[in-house]
């Protein structure tokens, strides 16, 4: 599997006038090449937010296919993406999996980060709570992922330093830095895998979702 | 002891869902109390003006701009855009066929206006135009022509751009807007692969934004949807914006326009 696939090519000018020549709608290969084509010439950079952000790594772009298919990607491709994300994973060093459930709250709660109206080097959020709800004090929290609500509890995590804690713990470390691991196309943010969250963000996340002590797990 | 946990886990979680639904009922009480006097008829108005006026370089009025339905004719030009058309030879959507018609009716510099940033100068023009111009195709049904070949291919290029992931997040448009039922924190997500219903979504813009008092168009709704996507920049009018136009617009018919609407 190709490290990374160069989405974007040379863009033709006018491309689109370019096709209306044709007589009969272009294929798809053809339709692909137009919308790189087309996405090259209609984005600048602005603040942070570079054109090279518009570069497709392989995972994003059999995604992008399959779901333009409206067809779930084939399995040989997702277990290919999953192991070469998994490969991708940054464990913690000295195998400290957990921080701060109060500031891993803090860090669910921010959405703030990586726009181009973000100031470049500040402190990104973790945009938690925008789709999951976690804690239930917190009643504005978004439906597009799953409920984390009792996420360590539910899992029986009853003691972090407890041998049968282990696998859950690393699950969830791997599940954070680079979702893609373990589902392919999963829509969550590889939060640790692009450099959204620092290591010592993800032990914060860890701690609000497995420590016994969150409000999360109460 | 059980049995308290769960009592109190019940109420809880009833007490969270009744706060849940207050709110959005609140949001919804909100907006039908502004939908009284929409801050979208100033803009309306200027729009209509600014269609007579005679402006630009060469002084003349738009009157004669042809939006898809012959020259001058307004009403119900909007819910059939984004279209092709035969003199640019490109689909346009709404915003940039009005720059079309600004550069060659009134001889202003079209380049110009597309660069110009959101709220300052002719985009601000452009802006009350698209209001006004919506607002003559209120509670007209969406059908777009989707019938030039070029129509149809600006379709299948919007559908790629809307599942398109990348940037930081690897977010696409449909990481939000792919699946029913869906909210961001407390916000309701329409799901514009299909018709999301009268008045929603692509049916809705422009629309006078309360949180900030700013009339925005469908240009700058895709502008800072890509802003959150933490992709770059799209340029106002390029092709990538009035592909997903199509998509969202050939989408959407039979959705009745509300726009401009008014949202939080």
């Amino acid at each position: 599997m190709k490290k990374q696939t160069q989405f974007l090519i040379a863009a033709g000018v006018a491309a689109v006038v370019l096709v209306a020549g044709c007589s009969s709608m272009p294929s798809t290969a053809e339709l692909d090449k137009l919308t790189q084509d087309i996405a090259k010439a209609s984005f600048r950079d602005q603040g942070q937010a570079k054109v090279d952000r518009l570069v497709l790594d392989d995972a994003n772009l059999e995604c992008m296919k399959a779901d333009v298919a409206g067809q779930p990607i084939e399995e040989k491709t997702a277990k290919a993406i999953e192991a070469a994300n998994f490969a991708a994973i940054k464990w913690p060093a000295g195998g400290q999996y957990i921080g701060d459930w109060k500031e891993g709250e803090k860090i669910a709660q921010s959405g703030r980060g990586m726009t181009w109206s973000d100031a470049a080097g500040s402190e990104n959020g973790g945009n938690c709570y925008n789709c999951h709800q976690i804690s239930k004090e917190e009643i504005s929290f978004g439906t597009l992922g799953p409920s984390l609500y009792n996420y360590g509890k539910m899992r029986g995590v009853s003691n972090l330093y407890a041998p049968e804690s282990a696998a859950i713990i690393q699950y969830t470390w791997g599940k954070i830095w680079n979702s893609r691991a373990y589902n392919a196309c999963s829509q969550m943010p590889r939060a640790g895998h692009k450099g959204i969250l620092t290591e010592q963000q993800v032990k914060h996340i860890m701690a609000l979702l497995l420590d016994p002590k969150s409000p999360v797990n109460q | 002891m059980k049995r308290w946990t769960l009592a109190l886990a019940a109420i809880m979680i009833s007490g969270a869902a009744l706060a849940q639904k207050s709110a959005s009922d609140g949001i919804a009480e909100y907006r039908a109390m502004l939908a009284d006097g929409n801050p979208a008829e100033l803009f309306e108005a200027k729009g209509e003006d600014l269609w007579k006026q005679k402006r630009g370089p060469k002084n003349a009025t738009l009157e004669k701009c042809d939006l898809g339905k012959g020259p001058g004719v307004v009403k119900g030009a909007f819910v059939e855009l984004p279209r092709h058309f035969a003199d640019t030879n490109k689909v346009q959507d709404l915003e940039s066929r009005l720059v079309t018609c600004m550069e060659t009716l009134q001889g202003f510099n079209g380049a110009e206006i597309a660069k110009t940033a959101y709220g300052r100068g002719e985009q601000n023009n452009v802006t009350a135009l698209a209001t006004w111009i919506a607002a003559e195709s209120r509670g007209l049904k969406f059908n777009l022509p989707n019938s030039h070949q070029q129509e149809k291919v600006m379709y299948e290029v919007g559908k790629r751009l809307f599942f398109m992931r990348s940037g930081t997040h690897d977010f696409s448009c449909a990481s939000c807007h792919g699946e029913d039922g869906k909210r961001i924190r407390l916000q309701d997500l329409p799901n514009l692969t299909k018709n999301p219903g009268d008045g929603i979504g692509f049916a809705a813009w422009p629309a006078y934004r309360v949180s900030n008092g700013q009339m925005w168009s469908m240009q700058l709704r895709l502008n800072d949807c890509y802003r959150q996507q933490r992709f770059p920049f799209p340029l106002f009018g390029s092709d990538a914006t009035v592909a997903l136009g199509a998509y969202m617009g050939v989408n959407a018919k039979g959705a009745e326009n509300i726009a401009p609407a008014i949202k939080r």
